[in-house]
Protein backbone atom coordinates (compact mmCIF):
# COMPACT_ATOMS: atom_id res chain seq x y z
CA UNK A 1 0.00 0.00 0.00
CA UNK A 2 1.10 3.54 -0.68
CA UNK A 3 2.04 5.58 2.36
CA UNK A 4 -0.69 7.92 3.54
CA UNK A 5 -0.16 11.43 2.31
CA UNK A 6 -1.52 14.00 4.73
CA UNK A 7 -3.19 16.05 2.03
CA UNK A 8 -6.73 16.34 0.72
CA UNK A 9 -8.19 13.57 -1.38
CA UNK A 10 -7.08 10.43 0.44
CA UNK A 11 -9.83 7.84 0.31
CA UNK A 12 -9.56 4.83 2.57
CA UNK A 13 -11.84 1.93 3.32
CA UNK A 14 -11.30 -0.36 6.29
CA UNK A 15 -13.02 -3.66 6.87
CA UNK A 16 -16.23 -2.66 5.08
CA UNK A 17 -19.14 -5.08 5.25
CA UNK A 18 -22.47 -4.52 3.51
CA UNK A 19 -25.27 -7.06 3.49
CA UNK A 20 -28.66 -6.83 1.81
CA UNK A 21 -30.77 -9.22 3.84
CA UNK A 22 -28.98 -12.55 3.66
CA UNK A 23 -26.88 -11.52 0.65
CA UNK A 24 -23.48 -10.28 1.74
CA UNK A 25 -22.21 -7.92 -0.96
CA UNK A 26 -18.96 -6.82 0.69
CA UNK A 27 -17.11 -8.33 3.60
CA UNK A 28 -13.79 -7.17 5.01
CA UNK A 29 -13.02 -4.84 2.13
CA UNK A 30 -10.08 -2.55 2.82
CA UNK A 31 -8.30 -0.33 0.36
CA UNK A 32 -6.71 3.04 0.06
CA UNK A 33 -6.34 5.54 -2.76
CA UNK A 34 -3.66 8.18 -2.31
CA UNK A 35 -4.12 11.75 -3.42
CA UNK A 36 -4.05 11.96 -7.18
CA UNK A 37 -3.88 8.22 -7.61
CA UNK A 38 -6.06 6.28 -10.04
CA UNK A 39 -7.25 2.99 -8.62
CA UNK A 40 -9.25 0.55 -10.69
CA UNK A 41 -11.49 -2.04 -9.06
CA UNK A 42 -12.02 -5.10 -11.18
CA UNK A 43 -13.97 -8.21 -10.43
CA UNK A 44 -16.76 -10.48 -11.59
CA UNK A 45 -20.37 -9.30 -11.70
CA UNK A 46 -22.00 -9.15 -8.30
CA UNK A 47 -18.76 -8.74 -6.36
CA UNK A 48 -20.04 -5.53 -4.82
CA UNK A 49 -17.97 -3.03 -6.83
CA UNK A 50 -20.92 -0.67 -7.29
CA UNK A 51 -21.95 -1.22 -3.67
CA UNK A 52 -18.53 -0.04 -2.56
CA UNK A 53 -18.82 3.13 -4.65
CA UNK A 54 -22.24 3.83 -3.06
CA UNK A 55 -20.68 3.53 0.38
CA UNK A 56 -17.79 5.78 -0.63
CA UNK A 57 -20.24 8.34 -2.07
CA UNK A 58 -22.16 8.43 1.22
CA UNK A 59 -25.31 6.93 -0.33
CA UNK A 60 -25.16 3.71 1.66
CA UNK A 61 -24.16 3.04 5.29
CA UNK A 62 -21.94 -0.01 5.73
CA UNK A 63 -22.99 -2.56 8.32
CA UNK A 64 -19.45 -2.64 9.61
CA UNK A 65 -16.24 -0.72 8.93
CA UNK A 66 -16.02 2.69 7.32
CA UNK A 67 -14.82 4.66 4.35
CA UNK A 68 -12.93 7.81 5.20
CA UNK A 69 -11.90 10.89 3.26
CA UNK A 70 -8.75 12.43 4.73
CA UNK A 71 -9.44 10.49 7.90
CA UNK A 72 -13.06 11.62 8.37
CA UNK A 73 -15.72 8.93 8.05
CA UNK A 74 -18.15 9.46 5.17
CA UNK A 75 -21.71 9.17 6.42
CA UNK A 76 -23.60 11.25 3.87
CA UNK A 77 -23.04 12.61 0.33
CA UNK A 78 -20.18 15.08 0.38
CA UNK A 79 -19.35 17.75 -2.25
CA UNK A 80 -15.70 16.69 -2.12
CA UNK A 81 -16.67 13.33 -3.58
CA UNK A 82 -18.23 13.06 -7.03
CA UNK A 83 -19.90 9.94 -8.38
CA UNK A 84 -20.42 9.16 -12.06
CA UNK A 85 -23.08 6.49 -12.47
CA UNK A 86 -23.10 3.73 -15.03
CA UNK A 87 -26.00 5.47 -16.81
CA UNK A 88 -25.86 9.22 -17.53
CA UNK A 89 -28.99 9.95 -15.42
CA UNK A 90 -29.60 13.32 -17.05
CA UNK A 91 -32.87 15.14 -16.40
CA UNK A 92 -34.62 14.69 -19.78
CA UNK A 93 -36.51 18.00 -19.53
CA UNK A 94 -33.37 20.07 -19.00
CA UNK A 95 -30.81 21.15 -21.58
CA UNK A 96 -27.23 19.89 -21.37
CA UNK A 97 -26.13 23.17 -19.80
CA UNK A 98 -28.92 23.09 -17.21
CA UNK A 99 -28.08 19.49 -16.35
CA UNK A 100 -24.41 20.31 -15.94
CA UNK A 101 -25.27 23.34 -13.80
CA UNK A 102 -27.80 21.51 -11.61
CA UNK A 103 -25.37 20.67 -8.76
CA UNK A 104 -24.41 24.36 -8.70
CA UNK A 105 -28.09 25.37 -8.50
CA UNK A 106 -28.60 22.92 -5.66
CA UNK A 107 -25.54 24.32 -3.90
CA UNK A 108 -27.05 27.80 -4.18
CA UNK A 109 -24.75 29.38 -6.78
CA UNK A 110 -26.00 32.65 -8.30
CA UNK A 111 -26.87 32.74 -11.98
CA UNK A 112 -23.81 34.57 -13.31
CA UNK A 113 -21.01 32.51 -11.70
CA UNK A 114 -23.03 29.41 -12.49
CA UNK A 115 -23.20 30.26 -16.18
CA UNK A 116 -19.46 30.91 -16.23
CA UNK A 117 -18.64 27.62 -14.51
CA UNK A 118 -21.02 25.69 -16.80
CA UNK A 119 -19.23 27.25 -19.79
CA UNK A 120 -15.86 26.01 -18.50
CA UNK A 121 -17.23 22.52 -17.87
CA UNK A 122 -18.82 22.34 -21.31
CA UNK A 123 -15.45 23.18 -22.85
CA UNK A 124 -13.66 20.75 -20.55
CA UNK A 125 -15.68 17.75 -21.75
CA UNK A 126 -15.92 18.90 -25.37
CA UNK A 127 -19.64 19.64 -25.55
CA UNK A 128 -19.36 23.18 -26.90
CA UNK A 129 -22.16 23.70 -29.42
CA UNK A 130 -24.42 21.09 -27.82
CA UNK A 131 -25.15 22.89 -24.56
CA UNK A 132 -28.69 23.92 -25.62
CA UNK A 133 -29.67 20.39 -26.70
CA UNK A 134 -31.73 18.02 -24.61
CA UNK A 135 -30.34 14.64 -23.51
CA UNK A 136 -32.57 12.79 -26.00
CA UNK A 137 -30.82 14.63 -28.84
CA UNK A 138 -27.36 13.46 -27.77
CA UNK A 139 -25.38 10.32 -28.58
CA UNK A 140 -24.55 7.94 -25.75
CA UNK A 141 -20.99 9.23 -25.53
CA UNK A 142 -22.13 12.85 -25.37
CA UNK A 143 -24.59 12.01 -22.60
CA UNK A 144 -21.87 10.44 -20.52
CA UNK A 145 -19.66 13.49 -21.17
CA UNK A 146 -22.46 15.67 -19.83
CA UNK A 147 -22.81 13.41 -16.78
CA UNK A 148 -19.06 13.68 -16.20
CA UNK A 149 -19.18 17.48 -16.50
CA UNK A 150 -22.05 17.56 -14.00
CA UNK A 151 -20.01 15.52 -11.50
CA UNK A 152 -17.02 17.81 -11.98
CA UNK A 153 -19.11 20.96 -11.43
CA UNK A 154 -18.33 21.25 -7.74
CA UNK A 155 -14.63 20.38 -8.26
CA UNK A 156 -14.54 17.18 -6.21
CA UNK A 157 -11.26 15.94 -4.76
CA UNK A 158 -12.26 12.35 -5.34
CA UNK A 159 -13.97 11.09 -8.47
CA UNK A 160 -15.78 7.76 -8.29
CA UNK A 161 -16.73 6.15 -11.60
CA UNK A 162 -19.06 3.18 -11.83
CA UNK A 163 -18.31 1.54 -15.20
CA UNK A 164 -19.09 4.91 -16.74
CA UNK A 165 -18.38 4.04 -20.35
CA UNK A 166 -19.50 0.41 -20.38
CA UNK A 167 -22.61 1.10 -22.47
CA UNK A 168 -20.62 2.83 -25.23
CA UNK A 169 -19.02 1.42 -28.35
CA UNK A 170 -15.32 0.48 -28.11
CA UNK A 171 -13.95 3.49 -30.01
CA UNK A 172 -15.98 6.05 -28.04
CA UNK A 173 -15.03 4.29 -24.86
CA UNK A 174 -11.33 4.46 -25.69
CA UNK A 175 -11.54 8.15 -26.50
CA UNK A 176 -13.41 8.96 -23.29
CA UNK A 177 -10.90 7.00 -21.23
CA UNK A 178 -8.06 9.03 -22.73
CA UNK A 179 -9.96 12.23 -21.99
CA UNK A 180 -10.46 11.07 -18.44
CA UNK A 181 -6.66 10.69 -18.15
CA UNK A 182 -6.20 14.19 -19.53
CA UNK A 183 -8.72 15.53 -16.99
CA UNK A 184 -6.87 13.72 -14.25
CA UNK A 185 -3.59 15.27 -15.34
CA UNK A 186 -5.21 18.73 -15.25
CA UNK A 187 -6.97 18.43 -11.91
CA UNK A 188 -4.94 15.94 -9.86
CA UNK A 189 -8.12 14.33 -8.55
CA UNK A 190 -8.04 11.00 -6.82
CA UNK A 191 -9.96 8.57 -9.01
CA UNK A 192 -11.54 5.22 -8.14
CA UNK A 193 -12.96 3.54 -11.22
CA UNK A 194 -14.94 0.34 -11.32
CA UNK A 195 -14.48 -1.67 -14.48
CA UNK A 196 -14.86 -5.15 -15.75
CA UNK A 197 -12.55 -4.64 -18.66
CA UNK A 198 -8.93 -5.61 -18.04
CA UNK A 199 -7.48 -3.41 -20.85
CA UNK A 200 -9.49 -0.44 -19.58
CA UNK A 201 -8.24 -0.95 -16.02
CA UNK A 202 -4.64 -1.16 -17.24
CA UNK A 203 -4.95 1.92 -19.42
CA UNK A 204 -6.35 4.05 -16.60
CA UNK A 205 -4.97 2.85 -13.31
CA UNK A 206 -1.84 3.21 -11.25
CA UNK A 207 -3.03 0.18 -9.32
CA UNK A 208 -5.61 -2.43 -10.20
CA UNK A 209 -7.36 -4.08 -7.27
CA UNK A 210 -8.86 -7.48 -8.06
CA UNK A 211 -11.96 -8.24 -5.99
CA UNK A 212 -13.24 -11.66 -5.02
CA UNK A 213 -16.73 -12.82 -6.02
CA UNK A 214 -19.50 -12.15 -3.50
CA UNK A 215 -18.80 -11.20 -0.80
CA UNK A 216 -16.30 -8.78 -2.32
CA UNK A 217 -12.93 -8.01 -0.78
CA UNK A 218 -9.53 -7.22 -2.26
CA UNK A 219 -7.90 -10.43 -3.45
CA UNK A 220 -4.82 -8.97 -5.12
CA UNK A 221 -3.17 -5.76 -6.16
CA UNK A 222 -1.45 -5.29 -9.51
CA UNK A 223 0.68 -2.19 -9.99
CA UNK A 224 0.70 -0.64 -13.42
CA UNK A 225 4.13 0.97 -13.53
CA UNK A 226 3.60 3.05 -16.62
CA UNK A 227 4.06 6.77 -16.26
CA UNK A 228 1.66 9.52 -17.20
CA UNK A 229 0.61 10.92 -19.61
CA UNK A 230 -0.49 7.65 -21.14
CA UNK A 231 -1.79 6.96 -24.56
CA UNK A 232 -2.76 3.75 -26.30
CA UNK A 233 0.59 3.86 -28.13
CA UNK A 234 2.83 4.49 -25.15
CA UNK A 235 1.55 1.49 -23.22
CA UNK A 236 4.17 -1.11 -24.01
CA UNK A 237 2.61 -4.22 -25.49
CA UNK A 238 4.64 -6.79 -23.58
CA UNK A 239 4.09 -4.95 -20.34
CA UNK A 240 0.35 -4.68 -20.91
CA UNK A 241 -0.03 -8.36 -21.69
CA UNK A 242 2.02 -9.29 -18.59
CA UNK A 243 -0.21 -7.13 -16.38
CA UNK A 244 -3.33 -8.49 -18.07
CA UNK A 245 -2.16 -12.07 -17.52
CA UNK A 246 -1.51 -11.38 -13.87
CA UNK A 247 -4.93 -9.76 -13.35
CA UNK A 248 -6.62 -12.63 -15.13
CA UNK A 249 -4.76 -15.17 -13.01
CA UNK A 250 -5.95 -13.39 -9.82
CA UNK A 251 -9.51 -13.24 -11.12
CA UNK A 252 -9.44 -16.98 -11.75
CA UNK A 253 -7.91 -17.79 -8.37
CA UNK A 254 -10.55 -15.62 -6.72
CA UNK A 255 -13.30 -17.39 -8.60
CA UNK A 256 -11.87 -20.83 -7.72
CA UNK A 257 -11.62 -19.88 -4.04
CA UNK A 258 -15.28 -18.90 -3.93
CA UNK B 1 -45.99 26.63 -34.69
CA UNK B 2 -43.77 25.96 -37.70
CA UNK B 3 -45.11 26.10 -41.25
CA UNK B 4 -44.83 22.31 -41.54
CA UNK B 5 -46.78 21.79 -38.32
CA UNK B 6 -49.45 24.21 -39.52
CA UNK B 7 -49.79 22.34 -42.82
CA UNK B 8 -50.07 19.09 -40.89
CA UNK B 9 -52.78 20.41 -38.58
CA UNK B 10 -54.77 21.82 -41.53
CA UNK B 11 -54.48 18.48 -43.31
CA UNK B 12 -55.47 16.77 -40.07
CA UNK B 13 -58.58 18.96 -39.80
CA UNK B 14 -60.09 17.53 -43.02
CA UNK B 15 -61.21 14.14 -41.70
CA UNK B 16 -62.61 15.88 -38.62
CA UNK B 17 -64.69 18.25 -40.76
CA UNK B 18 -65.87 15.43 -43.02
CA UNK B 19 -66.88 13.32 -40.01
CA UNK B 20 -68.81 16.24 -38.55
CA UNK B 21 -70.73 16.84 -41.79
CA UNK B 22 -71.52 13.11 -42.01
CA UNK B 23 -72.77 13.18 -38.42
CA UNK B 24 -75.12 16.11 -39.14
CA UNK B 25 -76.42 14.45 -42.34
CA UNK B 26 -77.06 11.17 -40.49
CA UNK B 27 -78.93 13.05 -37.77
CA UNK B 28 -81.05 14.84 -40.38
CA UNK B 29 -81.79 11.50 -42.10
CA UNK B 30 -82.88 9.84 -38.86
CA UNK B 31 -85.38 12.66 -38.22
CA UNK B 32 -86.64 12.66 -41.84
CA UNK B 33 -86.91 8.87 -42.31
CA UNK B 34 -88.40 8.30 -38.86
CA UNK B 35 -90.80 11.24 -39.28
CA UNK B 36 -89.87 12.26 -35.74
CA UNK B 37 -91.61 15.33 -34.27
CA UNK B 38 -89.39 18.11 -32.90
CA UNK B 39 -90.22 17.32 -29.26
CA UNK B 40 -88.69 13.83 -29.70
CA UNK B 41 -85.71 14.74 -31.86
CA UNK B 42 -85.37 18.15 -33.53
CA UNK B 43 -83.39 18.47 -36.77
CA UNK B 44 -79.85 19.87 -36.71
CA UNK B 45 -81.17 23.05 -38.35
CA UNK B 46 -83.80 23.53 -35.63
CA UNK B 47 -81.20 22.98 -32.92
CA UNK B 48 -78.78 25.36 -34.60
CA UNK B 49 -81.45 28.05 -34.91
CA UNK B 50 -82.53 27.58 -31.28
CA UNK B 51 -78.85 27.65 -30.20
CA UNK B 52 -78.28 31.00 -31.90
CA UNK B 53 -81.51 32.46 -30.53
CA UNK B 54 -80.84 31.24 -26.97
CA UNK B 55 -77.42 32.87 -27.09
CA UNK B 56 -78.59 36.15 -28.65
CA UNK B 57 -81.70 36.69 -26.50
CA UNK B 58 -79.77 36.01 -23.26
CA UNK B 59 -81.53 32.76 -22.32
CA UNK B 60 -78.34 30.76 -21.96
CA UNK B 61 -75.83 33.40 -20.83
CA UNK B 62 -76.54 33.56 -17.04
CA UNK B 63 -76.74 29.76 -16.84
CA UNK B 64 -73.54 29.44 -18.82
CA UNK B 65 -71.67 31.85 -16.55
CA UNK B 66 -72.82 29.93 -13.46
CA UNK B 67 -71.75 26.57 -14.86
CA UNK B 68 -68.40 27.85 -16.11
CA UNK B 69 -67.55 29.26 -12.68
CA UNK B 70 -68.53 25.98 -11.01
CA UNK B 71 -66.40 24.01 -13.45
CA UNK B 72 -63.44 26.38 -13.08
CA UNK B 73 -63.50 26.48 -9.29
CA UNK B 74 -64.35 22.78 -8.87
CA UNK B 75 -61.63 21.71 -11.29
CA UNK B 76 -59.03 23.95 -9.64
CA UNK B 77 -59.91 22.80 -6.12
CA UNK B 78 -60.33 19.11 -7.01
CA UNK B 79 -57.10 18.90 -8.98
CA UNK B 80 -55.05 20.86 -6.41
CA UNK B 81 -56.21 18.58 -3.59
CA UNK B 82 -55.86 15.56 -5.89
CA UNK B 83 -52.21 16.35 -6.65
CA UNK B 84 -51.39 16.88 -2.96
CA UNK B 85 -53.17 13.71 -1.81
CA UNK B 86 -51.78 11.68 -4.73
CA UNK B 87 -48.25 12.77 -3.79
CA UNK B 88 -48.85 11.75 -0.19
CA UNK B 89 -50.20 8.35 -1.28
CA UNK B 90 -47.15 7.75 -3.46
CA UNK B 91 -44.56 8.77 -0.89
CA UNK B 92 -46.06 7.46 2.35
CA UNK B 93 -47.03 3.80 2.08
CA UNK B 94 -48.94 3.83 5.38
CA UNK B 95 -51.13 6.65 4.15
CA UNK B 96 -51.87 4.73 0.94
CA UNK B 97 -52.88 1.62 2.88
CA UNK B 98 -55.12 3.56 5.27
CA UNK B 99 -56.76 5.88 2.76
CA UNK B 100 -57.14 3.73 -0.38
CA UNK B 101 -60.33 1.87 0.68
CA UNK B 102 -62.08 5.14 1.53
CA UNK B 103 -61.00 6.76 -1.71
CA UNK B 104 -62.20 3.83 -3.80
CA UNK B 105 -65.45 3.63 -1.82
CA UNK B 106 -66.06 7.35 -2.28
CA UNK B 107 -65.44 6.92 -5.99
CA UNK B 108 -67.78 3.91 -6.24
CA UNK B 109 -70.72 5.80 -4.70
CA UNK B 110 -72.66 7.44 -7.56
CA UNK B 111 -72.15 11.18 -7.44
CA UNK B 112 -75.81 11.52 -8.47
CA UNK B 113 -76.82 9.95 -5.15
CA UNK B 114 -74.74 12.17 -2.91
CA UNK B 115 -75.32 15.44 -4.79
CA UNK B 116 -78.63 16.15 -2.96
CA UNK B 117 -76.88 15.42 0.34
CA UNK B 118 -74.14 17.88 -0.52
CA UNK B 119 -76.64 20.62 -1.29
CA UNK B 120 -78.21 19.88 2.10
CA UNK B 121 -74.82 20.36 3.75
CA UNK B 122 -73.43 23.21 1.71
CA UNK B 123 -76.60 25.04 0.70
CA UNK B 124 -78.07 25.59 -2.73
CA UNK B 125 -75.48 28.17 -3.77
CA UNK B 126 -72.20 27.91 -5.64
CA UNK B 127 -70.33 26.02 -2.91
CA UNK B 128 -72.33 22.77 -3.12
CA UNK B 129 -71.77 22.54 -6.88
CA UNK B 130 -68.08 23.32 -6.56
CA UNK B 131 -67.84 20.51 -4.01
CA UNK B 132 -69.61 18.00 -6.31
CA UNK B 133 -67.39 19.10 -9.17
CA UNK B 134 -64.22 18.96 -7.05
CA UNK B 135 -65.07 15.49 -5.71
CA UNK B 136 -65.49 14.05 -9.18
CA UNK B 137 -62.25 15.67 -10.41
CA UNK B 138 -60.27 14.65 -7.34
CA UNK B 139 -60.11 10.90 -7.92
CA UNK B 140 -58.56 10.63 -11.40
CA UNK B 141 -56.08 13.40 -10.58
CA UNK B 142 -55.07 11.80 -7.25
CA UNK B 143 -54.61 8.38 -8.86
CA UNK B 144 -52.64 9.80 -11.80
CA UNK B 145 -50.39 11.78 -9.46
CA UNK B 146 -49.80 8.72 -7.28
CA UNK B 147 -48.86 6.59 -10.27
CA UNK B 148 -46.72 9.35 -11.81
CA UNK B 149 -44.77 10.01 -8.63
CA UNK B 150 -44.28 6.29 -7.91
CA UNK B 151 -42.85 5.78 -11.37
CA UNK B 152 -40.20 8.50 -11.09
CA UNK B 153 -36.85 7.00 -12.12
CA UNK B 154 -35.09 5.86 -8.93
CA UNK B 155 -31.77 6.58 -10.56
CA UNK B 156 -32.66 10.26 -10.76
CA UNK B 157 -33.72 10.27 -7.10
CA UNK B 158 -30.42 8.67 -6.12
CA UNK B 159 -28.57 11.24 -8.22
CA UNK B 160 -30.45 14.03 -6.44
CA UNK B 161 -29.49 12.50 -3.09
CA UNK B 162 -25.83 12.29 -4.12
CA UNK B 163 -26.00 16.01 -4.95
CA UNK B 164 -27.55 16.74 -1.52
CA UNK B 165 -30.78 18.12 -2.98
CA UNK B 166 -33.31 19.23 -0.37
CA UNK B 167 -36.77 17.61 -0.17
CA UNK B 168 -38.23 20.70 -1.82
CA UNK B 169 -35.73 20.71 -4.70
CA UNK B 170 -36.29 16.99 -5.29
CA UNK B 171 -40.01 17.73 -5.56
CA UNK B 172 -39.62 20.74 -7.87
CA UNK B 173 -36.63 19.63 -9.95
CA UNK B 174 -37.24 15.89 -10.27
CA UNK B 175 -40.53 14.48 -9.05
CA UNK B 176 -43.02 16.99 -10.46
CA UNK B 177 -41.40 17.38 -13.89
CA UNK B 178 -40.98 13.60 -14.19
CA UNK B 179 -44.58 12.90 -13.16
CA UNK B 180 -46.05 15.82 -15.11
CA UNK B 181 -47.11 13.89 -18.26
CA UNK B 182 -48.99 11.34 -16.13
CA UNK B 183 -50.54 14.04 -13.89
CA UNK B 184 -51.68 15.91 -16.99
CA UNK B 185 -53.31 12.71 -18.24
CA UNK B 186 -55.33 12.68 -15.01
CA UNK B 187 -56.22 16.34 -15.49
CA UNK B 188 -57.51 15.57 -18.99
CA UNK B 189 -59.91 13.00 -17.58
CA UNK B 190 -60.71 15.29 -14.66
CA UNK B 191 -61.62 18.33 -16.73
CA UNK B 192 -64.33 16.55 -18.71
CA UNK B 193 -65.68 15.01 -15.50
CA UNK B 194 -65.72 18.52 -13.99
CA UNK B 195 -68.37 19.52 -16.53
CA UNK B 196 -70.44 16.43 -15.72
CA UNK B 197 -70.02 17.16 -12.00
CA UNK B 198 -71.28 20.71 -12.38
CA UNK B 199 -74.40 19.61 -14.30
CA UNK B 200 -75.14 16.83 -11.80
CA UNK B 201 -74.68 19.29 -8.94
CA UNK B 202 -77.13 21.70 -10.57
CA UNK B 203 -79.83 19.04 -10.86
CA UNK B 204 -79.86 18.72 -7.09
CA UNK B 205 -80.73 22.33 -6.39
CA UNK B 206 -83.12 24.90 -7.85
CA UNK B 207 -80.80 27.65 -8.94
CA UNK B 208 -79.03 28.65 -12.11
CA UNK B 209 -76.79 26.76 -14.49
CA UNK B 210 -76.90 24.75 -17.69
CA UNK B 211 -78.13 21.70 -15.74
CA UNK B 212 -81.06 23.74 -14.47
CA UNK B 213 -81.76 24.96 -17.99
CA UNK B 214 -81.87 21.34 -19.22
CA UNK B 215 -84.49 20.55 -16.59
CA UNK B 216 -86.45 23.71 -17.46
CA UNK B 217 -86.38 23.00 -21.20
CA UNK B 218 -87.47 19.42 -20.72
CA UNK B 219 -90.02 19.88 -17.94
CA UNK B 220 -91.76 23.21 -17.72
CA UNK B 221 -90.90 24.79 -21.08
CA UNK B 222 -91.27 21.58 -23.10
CA UNK B 223 -88.72 23.09 -25.51
CA UNK B 224 -86.72 20.13 -26.87
CA UNK B 225 -84.67 22.26 -29.33
CA UNK B 226 -83.59 24.40 -26.34
CA UNK B 227 -82.67 21.21 -24.48
CA UNK B 228 -80.48 20.21 -27.41
CA UNK B 229 -79.03 23.72 -27.74
CA UNK B 230 -78.04 23.48 -24.05
CA UNK B 231 -76.49 20.04 -24.59
CA UNK B 232 -74.48 21.49 -27.49
CA UNK B 233 -73.33 24.30 -25.20
CA UNK B 234 -72.26 21.79 -22.54
CA UNK B 235 -70.44 19.69 -25.12
CA UNK B 236 -68.64 22.77 -26.45
CA UNK B 237 -67.70 23.79 -22.92
CA UNK B 238 -66.24 20.32 -22.34
CA UNK B 239 -64.30 20.42 -25.60
CA UNK B 240 -62.88 23.86 -24.89
CA UNK B 241 -61.91 22.93 -21.31
CA UNK B 242 -60.26 19.73 -22.55
CA UNK B 243 -58.51 21.70 -25.28
CA UNK B 244 -57.11 24.11 -22.69
CA UNK B 245 -55.60 21.22 -20.71
CA UNK B 246 -54.12 19.72 -23.88
CA UNK B 247 -52.71 23.14 -24.76
CA UNK B 248 -51.19 23.46 -21.30
CA UNK B 249 -49.75 19.97 -21.74
CA UNK B 250 -48.13 20.92 -25.05
CA UNK B 251 -46.61 24.00 -23.49
CA UNK B 252 -45.31 22.11 -20.45
CA UNK B 253 -44.10 18.80 -21.82
CA UNK B 254 -44.20 19.15 -25.59
CA UNK B 255 -40.51 20.00 -25.67
CA UNK B 256 -39.31 16.60 -24.47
Amino acid sequence: MTSVERRAGVLAASDVRVAFGSTVALDGLSLEAARGEIVALIGPNGCGKSTFLRVAAGLLRPDRGEVTLDGEPISRPDPRIGLVFQEPRLLPWRSVADNVGWPLELAGWARAPRAERVGELIDLVGLRGSERLRPAQLSGGMRQRAALARTLALSPEVLLLDEPFSALDALTRERLNLELLRLHADTGMTIVVVSHSIPEAILLADRVLVLTPRPGRVAAEVRIDAGHPRSLETLDVAFVSDAAAEIRRHLQTGAAAA
Amino acid sequence: MTAAARTRSVAGAWPVAVAFVAFVIAWQLVVALGRLPAFILPTPAEVAARFVRAWTDGTIWPHFVTTVSEVGLGFAAGSAIGVIVGYGLARFGVLARIASPYLVAAQAVPILAIAPLLSLWFGTGLLAKVVVCGLIVFFPVAVATMVGIREVDRGLLELARSLRASRRRVLLDVELPAALPVILGGLRVGVTLAVVGAIVGEWAGPDRGLGVLINLARGSLFDTPLLFATLVTIALLGIVAYGLVVLAERRLVGVR
